[in-house]
């Protein structure tokens, strides 16, 4: 039963691990590549590192790998929004395919600073606003 | 065939498989940010492999290298995110 549980959980990590490696391998896209390296690898190395807490059957490895996938969980949104802002400020174009760009032109390009409203538009609305007075 | 002779004969040539794949987008990569997204997918299978291998060899000291290196990926990512932000600031 052990045994059973040890192969259906390495061979569905090591299925989507693959599946992430086909992923970033075949993407057209920088931040589709990003996205593929957060979801697929992060669900492959957790059922991978359960398999090796069923294994051994310890408290001392079960604490080490709910760690690590805790680790793994918190840490890997983060890095993929770091290198997809960074991406985006480098001037990685999007995949022809893709259909819509939210963050056009709302990032400040000089203060890298996110704003709400089109940074075009904002400036347009102060010059009428002083024209206006 | 027993679980251990899965896993060494099955299991892990999927995964080094993989770590070639993800390798020649690392070669391949047009930009660098493709290199350094790599690099974590590279890092991320290895920490798999690590736990399998632990399995085989019956080791489970091998885990505390696997939570290094997943400490290592991440603040490897970050680094490069902030430096090459800021390369393209001072631009």
């Amino acid at each position: 039963m052990i045994d059973f549980f040890i192969i259906l959980l390495s061979t569905a990590g090591a299925l989507f691990s693959l599946l992430a490696a086909i992923g970033i391998i075949r993407m057209p896209d920088t931040y589709l590549r990003i996205s593929v390296n957060t979801k697929a690898a992060t669900l492959g190395v957790g059922l991978m590192l359960a398999s090796a807490a069923i294994f051994f059957q310890d408290f001392a490895v079960t604490t080490r790998v709910q760690a690590i996938i805790i680790f793994i969980l918190l840490t890997a949104p983060v890095g993929a929004h770091l290198i997809g802002r960074t991406s985006y400020f480098t001037g990685n174009r999007l995949w022809k395919g893709s259909v819509i760009d939210d963050l056009k032109g709302k990032y400040n390009i000089k203060s890298h600073e996110l704003q709400s409203e089109n940074i075009d538009d904002e400036s347009k609305k102060r010059h009428s606003e002083r024209t206006d007075q | 065939m027993s679980t251990l002779d899965y896993l060494q004969y099955v299991i892990i040539p999927i995964l080094v498989l993989s770590e070639l794949m993800v390798f020649v987008r690392f070669i391949k990569g047009p930009s660098v940010i493709d290199r350094v997204v790599a690099l974590d997918l590279i890092v991320t299978i290895g920490i798999g492999i690590i736990s399998i291998y632990s399995i085989i060899t019956d080791t489970s000291n091998f885990l505390d290298i696997a939570m290094i290196l997943a400490l290592i990926a991440f603040l490897g990512t970050v680094a490069f995110s902030y430096y090459l932000e800021k390369r393209n600031k001072n631009d």
